[in-house]
């Protein structure tokens, strides 16, 4: 069965390059704009691995992890987050906030492809 | 196209995008507005470069983008306050990286120094916040290359005899799972790393009616054989480090892997190539940083409580990106559905049918419609003026800077579309409007105060929609035009008689004359050889008009009218000698009928028309196009006066006028080919085929050909 993934990234560029390397693996993959985006999609799908940005308009990774892992249905899907190499008090903080995983950028798809199975039950 | 080049042409465009945020917060910033969610958008956009541009490789790029955001990112936790120095600064920054993206796209360089500058300025500030972290190397030398921890170095050395046996113990708090992490898929899979055995130790979970179902009650023991590096086992549990209790020995590897537990703590991981040294950094750094997160640096609070409090700021429309090949076939087609139709509504009236008729009722619904498709169409290549007015932010900047005045550029109507054609070619002439009204209109500050102005001269930048077409003013509060000045220059020119009778507003307007420059030495600024009939001829050619007003002291206003889409026109539709003819509107000032005694002939084929004080030549369009070689009377036919780019009059005969008309351009050079006289051709109602004529091009030829009496016709068939 195919896993999906969901997207969360206010940088189209990201949000492409995730999509190539993420359709290349055979994931299903669902795109999201920003936190509120991300919350609003999950309205309709159920992802098995939600790969966040952080920085983002309206709703930041963070308070969309806060939210997902008080959501009622979603709440145990693991959520890794883009961060960029050495900022570690994101790290932190993502991690406080209850994600499951990070994912350093920029990222080679294969590094990227084998943390998303690693996460995905 | 290679997926990654497609992918890379959205990031420049990304980066265009982000830059016109980044320019248009900073302004706002600038302005005193204090809005965090401003800076915030400042920070992103940066920040979103960066990413973009770490993941193509942009070296250059990402090491100054990265100095840049974290300056932003000091303002954005407060350690950082807005100064004026400070913002100029920042905006300054955003000019450069502007150069810089276009570097990297276009492949080519930019100045190293101008660079150089501005980082050590940002970095500069940086230094000044109280939240400074001492560590150089963040600033300066970025290492975004993704380091993964593998120490395999340290291993490989040699082969190894028996595969050594790690003892790994296990104990996972409630916190790992509700990350949504499993002991069970951890353990499977450092099971994939060799041989193992398993151990669970239950003792600690509790009856059932104790249990918490989301508590952790498990603990195991793990022997794994294997031949993987130690630092394998450790990535397994890379995530969930934090949230368990975790011991990893081997008898023969012991001290090596306490040491490796030190480095793999929360402290920066290191490129793993080389042994480690017995000194290690890194157990410093620690604690550095672990204070850092504790300091007022950290955001969590603001940004949460904006984030529940504030009503989604700039929510996304939903849009959709096209090719704009694709938009111009639509254009094309829908130009096609409106000739058809204009075609069939004549056809059908023609066959006497009466207006109540069911038929011509639908006819006109039709018409009603495809007007409207049209209108709906040709939005869709209408873009707002918002990225070619922020670019004019940075030639204020510039100028001023250059002139040491002190400017502030007020905009309004930022949101106004007009095709994006118009927009493109508006730059140019907008730009030189810019630089002469703050080189030339704005007064020196000494100059301001002494009559009675801030020092800060005002510029504004408006766009608005009127009657069908876009109007984009220019006005300063400077000293207006100096028109006893503007007047002797004309007449030392000789570009008027010295006993001219003229309004103010004619005095005016004669800076739009060829030739004309009020400065004795055209400086660097706005000069460059090239005075406002340039810019008066690139609006023209765009099928606009533009004109000024000033009042002495308080300032000029330049004011350009442009028509929203270059896909249709407005024009006189004439009949010459059989052929029927589309003169643009804009070109024509007036039609007059002429008398027998205001047409004076200058010998041969050559007449003039008197008409306003001034002689201005008389010609037959026919004769210009190649249509007749006989003479025609002047008094039986209606002459056009026209003007061109550059201001030169002339008048037109033409047989008779047919009334005016919304044309659709169809181009000729695609279809045909280039026709020296003719612009574009368009299919009228009757279905017959018309040509536009090229006013700017007749009158060029014209004069080139002045001393050739004889000048072949034009457009010849």
């Amino acid at each position: 069965m195919s896993v999906t993934v969901l997207t969360i990234d206010d940088s189209r560029t990201m949000r492409e390059m995730l999509l190539l390397a993420l359709s290349d693996a055979g994931f299903t993959v669902v795109q999201a704009e920003d936190g509120v985006h991300g919350l609003e999609v999950l309205e309709t799908v159920k992802p098995d691995v939600i790969v966040t940005d952080i920085n983002m308009p309206r709703m930041d990774g963070f308070g969309l992890i806060e939210e997902v892992r008080r959501h009622r249905q979603h709440r145990a899907v693991p959520i890794l987050v883009l961060t960029t190499e050495g900022d570690d008090q994101k790290k932190d903080r993502a991690r406080r906030a209850g994600a499951t995983g990070w994912i350093i950028k920029p990222f080679h798809p294969v590094k990227l492809v084998d943390a998303i199975r690693r996460v995905a039950s | 196209m290679d997926p990654l080049d497609a992918i890379k042409s959205t990031f420049f465009q990304e980066c265009d995008e982000q830059l016109a945020e980044l320019e248009s917060g900073l302004l706002k910033i600038e302005d005193g507005e204090h809005d965090p969610e401003i800076v915030n958008a400042v920070f992103r956009a940066v920040h979103s470069i960066k990413g973009g541009a770490a993941a193509f490789g942009f070296e250059d790029l990402v090491e100054f983008v990265h100095v840049f955001e974290t300056t932003l990112d000091l303002l954005r936790s407060n350690a950082l306050t807005s100064t004026p120095a400070v913002t100029k600064t920042l905006l300054r920054a955003s000019d450069v990286l502007t150069d810089l993206v276009r570097a990297v796209r276009e492949n080519s360089s930019v100045g190293n120094s101008a660079v150089e500058a501005i980082r050590e300025e940002l970095s500069a500030l940086c230094r000044t916040s109280p939240n400074w972290k001492d560590s150089e190397e963040d600033i300066v030398v970025p290492d975004f290359t993704p380091v993964q921890i593998s120490l395999d170095a340290i291993f490989d050395e040699g082969p190894v005899e028996a595969a050594p046996v790690f003892v790994i113990r296990f104990t996972p708090k409630c916190s790992l799972y509700a990350k949504a992490n499993e002991a069970l898929r951890l353990i499977r899979e450092l099971g994939e790393l060799g041989e193992m055995t398993v151990e669970c130790n239950m003792d600690d979970v509790p009856l059932l009616t104790e249990l918490d179902p989301e508590g952790a009650y498990l603990s195991w023991t793990l022997h794994l054989r294997t031949n993987e590096p130690a630092g394998r086992i450790f990535e397994v549990f890379e995530f969930v480090k934090e949230d368990c209790d975790l011991d990893i020995s081997a008898a023969d590897v012991e001290e090596l892997l306490s040491e490796l537990r030190t480095s793999l703590g929360p402290g920066p991981e290191e490129p793993h190539s080389e042994a480690l040294p017995a000194d290690r950094p890194s157990t410093d750094h620690v604690p550095a940083r672990a204070n850092g997160k504790e300091s007022p640096g950290d955001q969590a609070t603001p940004s949460e409580e904006q984030r529940k409090g504030d009503p989604p700021a700039g929510a996304p429309q939903p849009t959709i990106r096209v090719d704009l090949e694709k938009i111009d076939r639509l254009v094309n087609l829908v130009g096609e559905l409106v000739i058809n139709q204009a075609v069939l509504s004549q056809r059908v009236s023609e066959a006497g049918l009466s207006r109540a008729s069911s038929l011509m009722i639908g006819l006109d619904e039709l018409e009603q419609l495809t007007r409207n498709i049209q209108d709906s169409v040709m939005a869709i290549r209408a873009q707002p003026v918002k990225p070619v007015f922020q670019r004019m932010s940075r030639t204020v900047r510039e100028i001023a800077t250059l002139t040491g005045k002190s400017v502030r550029l007020v905009m309004d109507g930022e949101g106004t579309e007009v095709d994006k054609t118009v927009i493109e070619r508006l730059t140019d002439p907008l730009t030189h409007m810019i630089r002469n009204a703050v080189d030339h209109g704005l007064e020196s500050p000494e100059a301001r105060v002494a009559a009675g102005k801030p020092e800060e001269g005002l510029l504004r930048l408006c766009a608005k929609h009127r009657s069908g077409r876009i109007v984009i003013e220019v006005s300063d509060d400077g000293a207006g035009i100096n028109r006893k000045r503007v007047r002797e220059v004309a007449v030392s020119k000789g570009l008027v008689p010295k006993d001219a009778a003229m309004t103010d507003d004619e005095i005016d307007n004669l800076i739009f004359l060829p030739g004309f420059s009020t400065t004795a030495t055209a400086s660097s600024i706005s000069g460059r050889g090239v005075g406002m009939d340039v810019v008066k001829k690139a609006i023209q050619a765009l099928g606009g008009r533009i004109s000024i007003s000033s009042t002495p002291g308080r300032g000029s206003t330049f004011s350009m009218s442009l028509p929203l889409t270059l896909a249709v026109l407005d024009g006189m539709v004439v009949s010459v000698a059989k052929q029927t003819f589309v003169v643009p509107l804009t070109a024509i000032i007036e039609t007059l009928q002429p008398r027998t005694e205001s047409v004076h002939s200058l010998g041969g084929k050559a007449r003039v028309i008197a008409t306003r004080n001034a002689f201005i030549p008389l010609l037959d369009i026919g004769a210009i196009l190649g249509y007749r070689t006989e003479e025609i009377d002047p008094i039986t036919q209606v002459a056009l006066l026209v003007e061109s780019g550059s201001g030169a009059k002339l008048a037109l005969l033409v047989d008779a006028i047919q009334g005016q008309r919304q044309v659709v351009i169809k181009s000729l050079e695609a279809n045909y080919g280039h026709v020296r006289g003719i612009a574009a051709a368009t299919i009228l109602g009757d279905g017959r085929v018309a040509l536009i004529v090229d006013v700017d091009a007749i009158m060029n030829a014209l004069r080139s050909d002045s001393s050739n009496a004889d000048a072949a016709p034009l457009a010849a068939e």
